[in-house]
């Protein structure tokens, strides 16, 4: 990644929603991690994705949606957004959109080249193999469905962790299996969502590690309120705030110290 | 004579009831713990897998690229092979055409192979009707008969029962079954199903069994099972009718060995069923057994329909059952809660294709897409994008609730509007965060009882992300 003499690339940092509203310090880690593998880092102004009106069937929401990003974020070498979730949106989902009108479809293909999940940016485009950062302690790393099916994220971030000082992984049983979250699924069909949570958190129980970490924020709040409801000490954080040495922010669903 | 009704459009109510069912939940474990492990030590052992999952997309597309010349094919070879072909565009026409046919040869009873397509048909209440006494060969078929059920799962019908259910149920149905006979092994279920059931073979006037493929270059049906059922359906009865529906066809006897490959390992992890069994036409002058009469049954019902539009890639499907092994959803409330034959994501896309979006709405949207079923499926069936073709539909339609839709608006509304929605967002963020400064999360929340009722929701740790990052760069 020693790339001294050429112009930093240009990284747009697509914050996501969930994170530029509910936890920015996972947009301060990520910018953090991608600042550390040599680039620059802008911020477009930009509200979501457009995933939950996909999902919902109203494309013409999602096409909307799609467009303005595409246009907030010209002129970046790269897009990184930290979750398999909303990246997997942008770089599968966008084109789909378009399918049938070409100007269209090659604008979000060209976009689509650029955009990639932040941990995967990291290790599959950086070169980065190792972090500095200190974290005391056992984690366990939850795979997100999308991350992991769509982009093909498993190996990169726990080999980034393998990196990080007085940290250890402790697999879970499963840890490939969904949450339950899925998007507004968690709230429509909220019974379901939370039996297969449930089955989730005895998996990151049995696992005995205090942290739970994973890379979208989306499934980490909803695995953290379930752990919190049940009164499990369990700690849930997103990893690029462990991998930015950032790990020492109150936990996701904590009160910040007084 | 019980004629069912879809219960989909009640998911909700039944998935809740699901839930709370603790021999429901037991039986289900079952799933979890036996099918996946299975299918991956079978995909495992075969370097050609995912190379054979592709052959089997391709043979699939190409099939049905050209059905119609297939189709013409298959009925050749069957009639030269002293066969009938019957085309049956409704169900309504493929139950006339069974019965019609039990009525000509006077049958009183019809011994069944398992054929997801009788219970598409809801065929046997309609025999009963019609004064013909069905009986299911398969034994999750005969103790699905014996309950008055439909299958919970497309491979495993009883999926959904515990041993000792099955138990209780055998000995109230068998007469003469000694008290203290002891059951208490699944073999010794086996054996006493087995023994009631030989006299049902014998006793049979037509032999009915589904098929996995129909061969377009041969005329032949393909059945694969475990237990052989499907041999004696076949070859003890005075006729032979095959009911299936129209994209089973594959070109040539290859293509089905190339199939074979894939369908076992994906459905139970085995690499081969225990019985594979061919047939093409009546017995002949030489046979030493087999029918007299062979038909066969092709339904449609709504399958053409679906060859032309966006669920096209559904009729690849093999019903192997590797979607619902692998679906979180099926795994928490089992098969019967989706409400009509075919449960789990193949169900989710086929359903609103056969009984109409407006009765199976909630099937493709009780998805998390997490993609698992796509990441198996034998044929490459984009599960979840055909779901999220369905959401469209319902949305294009105004079939999706009215909180979903007001909600969505409200939303984008927002963020088609990107100032407006900083502005918004940073007033609100700060607001909640304030009032879950104390605990950092909430116990419960407006609008979100869906989520709150059992999880906390985490509160915001302050302002806005891109108000902090836009503070800091100054700008």
């Amino acid at each position: 990644m020693a790339h001294a003499h050429e112009p930093k690339p240009r990284v747009g940092l697509f914050a996501t929603c969930l994170v530029d509203l509910i936890r920015p310090s996972i947009g301060f880690a990520a910018a953090k991690l991608i600042e550390e593998s040599g680039c620059e880092v802008v911020v477009p102004s930009q509200t979501c994705c457009g995933q939950p009106a996909f999902n919902s069937g109203d494309r013409a929401t999602a096409r909307a949606l799609a467009l303005q990003a595409i246009d907030a974020f010209q002129g970046v070498d790269y897009v990184v957004a930290p979750s398999g979730s909303c990246a997997g949106q942008l770089k599968k989902h966008y084109p789909e959109l378009f399918a049938g009108e070409p100007d269209l479809a090659r604008r979000a293909e060209a976009f689509s080249e650029k955009v990639y999940e932040l941990v995967s940016f990291l290790v599959d485009v950086r070169g980065v193999s190792a972090v500095k950062a200190r974290f005391d302690g056992a984690v366990t790393y939850h795979d997100s469905c999308a991350g992991l099916r769509e982009l093909g994220i498993k190996t990169q971030p726990r080999k980034l962790l393998d990196s990080v000082e007085g940290l250890t992984v402790c697999e879970m049983k499963d840890p490939d299996v969904c949450c339950g979250f899925g998007g507004t699924f968690s709230v429509k069909y909220g019974e379901i969502s939370d039996a297969i949570v449930s089955k989730k958190i005895e998996n990151i129980s049995a696992s005995n590690a205090p942290t739970l970490l994973a890379g979208d924020l989306g499934c980490l709040m909803n695995m953290a309120g379930k752990l919190q409801r049940l009164g499990r000490p369990v700690k849930a954080r997103h990893v690029a705030e462990v991998l930015a040495g950032m790990g020492d922010e109150p936990a996701i669903g904590e009160p910040a110290r007084r | 004579m019980t004629i069912h009704v879809p219960t989909s459009p009640a998911f909700k109510d039944n998935a809740h009831e699901a839930l709370r069912d603790p021999a429901l939940q037991r039986a289900l474990g079952n799933v979890e713990s036996g099918f996946i492990a299975k299918r991956r030590k079978a995909a495992d052992k075969l370097p050609e897998f995912e190379a054979l999952r592709d052959a089997a997309r391709d043979i699939k597309n190409h099939t049905l690229a050209h059905l119609d010349l297939y189709l013409e094919a298959y009925e050749k070879r069957v009639t030269e092979a002293g066969g009938h072909v019957h085309f049956a565009p409704t169900a309504d026409n493929a139950r006339k055409i069974v019965i019609d046919i039990c009525k000509r040869v006077g049958a009183r009873t019809i011994a069944k192979g398992k054929s997801m397509i009788s219970e598409e048909i809801d065929l046997n209440g309609h025999l009963e009707a019609a004064g013909v006494t069905p009986v299911e060969t398969d034994l999750g078929e005969y103790i699905i008969q014996l309950r008055g059920e439909r299958p919970s799962h497309i491979v495993a019908p009883v999926i959904h029962l515990n041993r000792d259910q099955i138990e209780e149920n055998f000995r109230a149905a068998h007469e003469g079954l000694p008290e203290d006979r002891d059951l208490s092994a699944p073999e010794s279920l086996l054996a006493e199903a087995r023994a009631m059931l030989r006299k049902k073979f014998l006793a049979a006037d037509v032999g009915m069994t589904g098929a996995n493929f129909l061969v377009a270059e041969t005329g032949t049906s393909v059945v694969v099972t475990n237990e052989g059922n499907g041999d004696l359906s076949q070859t003890l009865p005075k006729v032979h009718i095959v009911l299936a529906s129209i994209e089973k066809l594959v070109p040539t006897l290859d293509d089905v060995s190339q199939m074979l490959r894939v369908l076992a390992r994906s459905a139970t992890g085995q690499d081969i069923t225990v019985y594979t069994t061919f047939s093409t036409g009546p017995r002949r002058e030489a046979d030493v057994d087999g029918p007299g009469e062979y038909h066969v049954i092709l339904l449609d019902n709504g399958r053409s329909s679906m060859l032309g539009g966006e669920f096209r890639e559904m009729l690849r499907c093999i019903r192997c059952a590797a979607c619902m092994n692998h679906c979180p959803v099926y795994h928490a409330v089992g098969g019967h809660a989706y409400g009509w034959v075919y449960p789990g994501p193949m169900g989710s896309v086929l359903s609103p294709s056969l009984i109409g979006v407006d009765k199976a709405g909630h099937l493709p949207n009780a998805s998390t897409f997490c993609g698992r079923c796509e990441s198996v499926c034998p044929v490459r069936i984009p599960l979840p994008k055909l779901m999220r073709h369905w959401r469209e539909k319902e949305f294009e339609r105004h079939l999706s609730p009215a909180t979903v839709r007001s909600g969505l608006k409200v939303w984008s509304f927002f963020a088609r509007r990107p100032g407006l929605y900083r502005f918004a967002t940073r007033i609100g963020m700060r607001a909640l965060a304030l009032a879950g400064r104390g605990k950092g999360r909430f116990a419960s929340l407006p609008l979100a009882g869906g989520w709150t009722g059992t999880r906390d929701f985490a509160a915001p740790q302050g302002d806005t992300f891109q108000a902090q990052w836009r503070a800091r760069a100054g700008r």
